[in-house]
């Protein structure tokens, strides 16, 4: 367990929650605003990774494919929302679930109809490629660190949106009452309307920035979904800050755990013993993470709103 | 006050009442599954056999899901780890060479009930959408920890070395021994279900769902009761398992993937929750469309997720919900008015009767004047306005060629 080897893995697990926090940010709000539950988040992911691909194809220029991709997840997220989603806010959370899985199977097998089922790859674009040496021998490709940084200039866009504008101000409001929020002639309905293309726009981007890094396939968007829904418990559903700080929990945890568990085990029980339990340890750590933080705090971290 | 009410009273006795709507349609169900081997033999070459033994599993753990969604209101979208748990157990015992049914069996019930009691303890604390986000999450788990069971198959999945031996034999290789087994166990997973719905803990479980606060207030302990309800489907999910397993003679993380606990809440919402026979009928009714709809298009996917929107849209209560829409559509207005003022419906009828009757009559003295010697004609006509109307039928029995067969077209 090498000290650069470690540090090159907390960067990838900062990486991977700040990923996590794009798409968790979405969920996070729209449920909180809405108590609207949203399965079909996660193809928003995928397919903001689809479109960076065709867009490339297209253009040639990766910066133009962020913006079409951007603009196209954002149209795409607004469109779902008024053909099916929107019939579906007054109706229990099991319909909910039950639509939205719907939802999830047509378009996973949409995109494989579409672009086929062998996953594609997007170039790292050149401005963006190469590393950067941080230590003696311990070298970081710039493009992720990209991505932690765009990851946290949208956190802090957000936090500033959430925290210091009218709307985000209603954000908060329609979180914690939205009963109230709408009772004082705010359209509530045009609020979420808002907050659900943004939602999808930051899954829609999550998706493009890690165009380049992981394989582009169909059903990538049920992997992060599911551990989204993971940080938004832990966090507290319906706040920024909670999914924020158990994103990169969330992140940091799974990624060294996958790295480390089994050597970490090692230390103490036998080696065939650790390298049996080691990798079913490491993939569970998360959530044995948030068995542990509901045991405290039922509500999560930072919970906008009462449990239930 | 001289004696404390009971809370809750007991369901009342039923022992001498006629079997209730739901019961009904089980037995419709089980009686048409009890023939299918027969039927399957006899025309589809043993393929029905096979799909029909599915249903039948996954209804087993469709009415063990329906029991937390309809009874308990816990949205539990993590049921498919039980069932595979379940599977994984008896297998893992088939594989160490405790193959039988008496050893596999209750492995398969212990393993995924001890899973919902660890898992449940947390899940069970929270509700709403912190609960289905928690048991997804649980679910996945479960598939994680299978995938990296790198002694058992891992990512590729366990063979069992045989299916279940009962006594040593390997009797359940018979697909139709197999088969009845199946019903079997669905008509006592069935049964065991309805009472425990209906029984006091049934009641307190659905008070739970209504109103927690006031059935706190009365002094139960919502925890509790809501972890026994999630326990019992849990290892009623591995009585699935363990059945799903022996038909296959395989098991496979994919049994416990977040998209087969998905398609377990469609079964039960496709049949009705708040039934017994709804999530039966919704689990046989989603294989049925899953078999046509993967023989139309390999991508059948595509069409089963907007039929899914659809009917969560257009179709709220499933199968149940039409069919109980079905039994309480609007009675003819005549029944209504017959109760309050028979002789107006008797005046009517009498009106209507003269009027055809007129009509009839009409119709006879023209045919018989322009008909010419149509005599057989004219009086089979009379005949059947004597008797109704009714006789028509007994038109064929004249046979061809007669002019009885002019007639019969005359008269039809």
């Amino acid at each position: 367990m090498s000290i650069s080897l470690f540090v090159v893995q907390l960067f990838n697990g900062v990486q991977l929650g700040v990923l996590l926090f794009l798409v968790a940010a979405g969920l996070t709000l729209v449920f909180g605003v809405m108590n609207f539950i949203n399965l079909a988040h996660g193809v928003q992911y995928m397919l903001g990774a689809y479109l960076a691909v065709m867009f490339y194809g297209i253009t040639g220029s990766f910066f133009a494919t962020v913006l079409l991709a951007l603009f196209a997840s954002l149209l795409f997220g607004l469109l779902l929302e008024a053909v099916v989603l929107r019939r579906l806010y007054e109706r229990d959370h099991l319909e909910q679930v039950l639509a939205t899985f719907g939802i999830i199977m047509f378009l996973n097998q949409a995109v494989k109809l579409l672009w086929g089922a062998a996953p594609l790859t997007l170039p790292i674009p050149a401005l963006l490629s190469g590393s950067v040496a941080l230590a003696d021998g311990l070298r970081y490709p710039v493009y992720r660190f990209a991505i932690i940084a765009a990851g946290l200039m949208v956190a802090l866009g957000l936090a500033y949106f959430v925290g210091s504008t009218r709307v985000g101000m209603l954000v908060r409001a329609g979180a914690s009452n939205a009963t109230m929020v709408s009772a004082l002639g705010v359209d509530i309905k045009r609020l979420f309307r808002i907050v659900f293309g943004f939602g999808a726009m930051l899954a829609g981007f999550a998706g493009v920035m890690v165009a380049p890094i992981l394989s582009v396939e169909p059903g990538m968007g049920d992997q992060i979904l599911i551990l989204a829904f993971v940080v938004i418990v832990i966090g507290g559903i319906g706040s920024i800050r909670g999914a924020f700080v158990a994103a990169l929990l969330v992140g940091v945890i799974d990624t060294l755990g996958r790295s480390f568990m089994t050597d970490l085990l090692r230390l103490f029980l036998l080696p065939t013993t650790a390298r049996l339990i080691g990798p079913a340890l490491a993939s569970i750590s998360i959530y044995l993470l948030m068995a542990l933080v509901l045991a405290v705090r039922p509500a999560g971290l930072f919970a906008a709103k009462g449990p239930g | 006050m001289a004696k404390a009410p009971r809370a809750i009273p007991d369901a009342p006795a039923r022992a001498n009442r006629a079997l209730s709507f739901d019961q009904r349609m089980a037995t419709a169900l089980f009686a048409l599954l009890a023939v299918l081997p027969a039927a399957s033999h006899a025309a589809a070459g043993g393929y029905l056999l096979l799909l029909g033994e599915r249903a039948m599993i996954f209804a087993i753990a469709a009415l063990s899901l329906e029991l937390l969604i309809g009874a308990g209101g816990l949205v539990s979208f993590g049921h498919a780890a039980f069932v595979g748990v379940g599977a994984y157990a008896a297998g893992i015992a088939a594989s160490h060479g405790h193959g039988d049914v008496m050893t596999a069996l209750p492995a398969a019930l212990a393993a995924s009930a001890l899973l919902a009691l660890a898992t449940g303890a947390i899940a069970v604390r929270t509700q709403g959408v912190y609960f289905i986000m928690i048991t997804l999450a649980f679910g996945q788990m479960a598939y994680f920890i299978a995938t990296s069971l790198a002694p058992y198959g891992g990512d590729d999945g366990l063979s069992w070395p045989t299916r279940s031996l009962v006594l040593g034999t390997r009797i359940l290789k018979n697909e139709t021994v197999f088969f009845y087994l199946c019903l079997a166990l669905l008509i006592a997973s069935y049964l065991g279900i309805s009472r425990l719905v209906a029984s006091r803990f049934g009641r307190v479980l659905r008070g739970l769902m209504d109103n927690a606060t006031r059935m706190e207030a009365i002094g139960f302990a919502p925890y509790r009761y809501r972890l026994t309800a999630y326990v019992i489907a849990g290892a009623i999910g591995g009585l699935a398992g363990f059945l799903l397993g022996n038909q296959a003679e395989f098991v496979s993380p994919a049994y416990m993937h977040w998209q087969r606990s998905g398609e377990l809440i469609m079964m039960v919402l496709l049949g009705g929750t708040g039934t017994r026979y709804g999530p039966m009928f919704g689990a046989l009714a989603f294989l049925v469309l899953e078999e046509t709809l993967s023989r139309v298009t390999v991508n059948w996917k595509i069409m089963l997720g907007p039929l899914l929107v659809a009917t969560v849209l257009y179709a709220k209560g499933g199968i149940a919900g039409a069919i109980d829409a079905w039994r309480q559509r609007p009675q003819p207005p005549v029944a209504a008015v017959a109760r309050r003022r028979p002789t107006r419906v008797l005046a009517a009828a009498g009106r209507g009767l003269l009027a055809s009757a007129g009509r009839l009559a009409g119709r006879w003295r023209s045919r018989f004047r322009f008909a010419g010697p149509r005599t057989v004609a004219a009086a089979w006509g009379a005949v059947k306005i004597a008797c109704g109307c009714r006789l028509a039928r007994l038109a064929p029995l004249a046979g061809r060629g007669t002019r009885i067969a002019g007639a019969r077209r005359w008269w039809r």
